[in-house]
């Protein structure tokens, strides 16, 4: 389209106004609401012990649910690219369900499943494993709601890196595994990475599903998504302060996660 | 001894039949026990709840005037939402393609933000600016006009990064023959651009809808009195009726279940 000048000076601004009144002046706000009392403030409410805590759970939870949706996905796009096997369609169609399915509907599921009177929840608790109120249901949570990132992202890298590699290897006498391993893990690998970055940011985020199992008691099942909620949920200028706090630490993760989707969307650009 | 004999007998038999078995169908098994352990079961454990009182109980759930303004509230906002984010998607979509301007780059990566911030943190920071504190003297927070922001800010990604690919591999071309033949721009855009795009952006509003119809956290500090469904199922679960709760979730999943089904029908389309 030849566009003339005016019109684009008055798209380009629209556009880029757009995403500063949405994106930048409330994240700007909030680094000055952190920090106007100085940074020592805003640091002692970063450093208490339920915030620190709060933030050892957020990795703890996302540190189990990522490396298991991982495994998971790669398998699962594995099957779905290069299986043979009937049943592949609707698997294909039930992996994006937790794209849609509200947070909170998640937190309502497990606890109607695992939770007291539940289908199995019984069975655990009177086993000693508690789910529900606990950190397990907050595991699970967090899987269910980050599930379909890394199929999602691994499907179409593996269908674009095509088979003759895989069948070569196979020819040369390479078992299943050594050719899953030496030649279909390398060309999938910043599918994988980038399936990761997208689940991380979701399982270090996620608050709806996990505030429903969660039974909020700081040190034990309050995760730093939580601790804004509760704090902010707190009447007066202290709890807000503390808020604000807990939501920069929040920013930093996030700030880190969106830098490695910019790394890790270009290498996979290219292999695209 | 006549059991172990029988148990080594089988075993080779059993690798073979593996053996002979399409290619994925241990994949596929896995795949779905994971799928039906996290996601299938629970959900299925709302649909009984939802009708295990009989069907007159689930009417009434979803029929009392909460829940009726609840849905009408939700799903107004949310095709709203799908509309400013298929215009403004496509208007973003289009700077950042086919216009040249410094710090593009930084801006192209800005869109990912809503991905990878925790939706509490969009909370805070929209309390922050149209909050009861607001340095602009906008109070949003608990209207509706607030609640429209809130999905806006977590859907802003869909409609941009599904067009953005499309326009990108549409070849200018056509668009400069349509302007050397005296097209105007708006015709230009209407006959040519449009109908290109328009599964992309069709099917980047269908997500952004879907977002915003369960979207929970980025609302749950600003809803106030405005009854959004998400907000009502986590006041149902809270107040301990399950039973309500999981039929107006019944409903959140019928709709999810209408836009995955649409989007699958466009993306076979589109790969015609």
């Amino acid at each position: 389209m030849r566009v003339s000048r005016r019109a684009t000076l008055s798209l380009r601004t629209v556009a880029i106004g757009y995403l500063v009144v949405l994106l930048l002046v409330p994240l700007g706000l909030v680094f000055y609401r952190t920090f106007e009392h100085g940074f020592g403030y805003a640091w002692s409410w970063m450093t208490t012990p339920a915030a620190i805590s709060a933030l050892w759970l957020t990795l703890v939870i996302a540190a189990i649910a990522v490396p298991l949706n991982t495994i998971f996905g790669i398998i699962c796009s594995y099957v779905l690219v290069r299986g043979r096997v009937r049943g592949r369609a609707i698997l294909d169609s039930l992996i994006d369900l937790p794209f849609v399915v509200s947070p909170v509907i998640v937190g309502l599921a497990l606890i109607l499943v695992y939770g007291e009177g539940g289908w199995f929840g019984n069975w655990f608790i009177s086993h000693g494993i508690p789910i529900i109120y606990a950190p397990a249901g907050m595991v699970i949570a967090t899987v269910f709601v980050s599930l379909p990132f890394v199929v999602r992202e691994v499907a179409p890298v593996l269908r674009a890196a095509g088979e003759e590699q895989e069948e070569a290897a196979a020819t040369l006498g390479a078992s299943s595994w050594q050719t899953f391993r030496r030649v279909t893990l390398p060309s999938i690998r910043w599918g994988v990475a980038y399936g990761v970055v997208l689940t991380s940011a979701r399982a270090l985020g996620e608050i709806g599903a996990v505030l429903v199992v969660s039974s909020n008691v700081a040190g034990s099942t309050l995760s730093l998504p939580l601790l804004v909620y509760q704090r902010d949920s707190q009447i007066g200028p202290a709890a807000s302060s503390g808020a604000y706090a807990a939501a920069m630490e929040l920013i930093v993760i996030s700030l880190l996660v969106l830098v490695g989707m910019m790394l890790l969307g270009k290498r996979r650009e290219e292999v695209r | 001894m006549a059991v172990g004999s029988y148990a080594e007998a089988r075993a080779p038999a059993r690798r073979r039949a593996l053996a002979r078995a399409p290619r994925g169908t241990l994949g596929l098994g896995i795949s779905m026990i994971y799928l039906s352990v996290f996601v299938l079961i629970p959900l299925a454990a709302v649909v009984v709840k939802a009708v295990e009182q009989g069907p007159t109980a689930f009417f009434d759930s979803i029929t009392n005037s909460v829940a009726l303004t609840a849905l009408g509230v939700t799903l107004g906002s949310s095709l709203v939402v799908a509309a400013i984010g298929a215009v403004m998607g496509t208007l973003v979509a289009w700077v950042l393609v086919r216009d040249r301007f410094p710090g593009q780059r930084l801006v192209n990566s800005l869109i990912d933000l809503p991905f990878a911030l925790p939706t509490i943190v969009a909370a805070i920071t929209l309390i922050a600016l149209y909050g009861p504190n607001s340095p602009f003297g906008l109070s949003l927070a608990y209207t509706r006009a607030g609640v429209l922001l809130a999905f806006l800010f977590v859907t802003l990604p869909f409609v941009v990064r599904s067009v953005q690919p499309v326009l990108i591999d549409l070849d200018p071309e056509a668009e400069e023959c349509a302007a050397s033949l005296g097209a105007s721009n708006i015709t230009t855009f209407r006959r040519i651009v449009l109908p290109a795009i328009r599964p992309a952006i069709a099917s980047g509003a269908a997500l952004a809808f879907a977002r915003a119809v369960g979207e929970f956290g980025a609302v749950v500090l600003l809803a106030g009195k405005v009854q959004i469904a998400s907000i009502v199922i986590f006041a149902d679960i809270e107040s301990d009726a399950p039973q309500a709760a999981a039929s107006l979730s019944v409903v959140l999943l019928a709709i999810s279940l209408i836009v995955l089904v649409l989007l699958r029908l466009l993306g076979n389309r589109n790969a015609r």
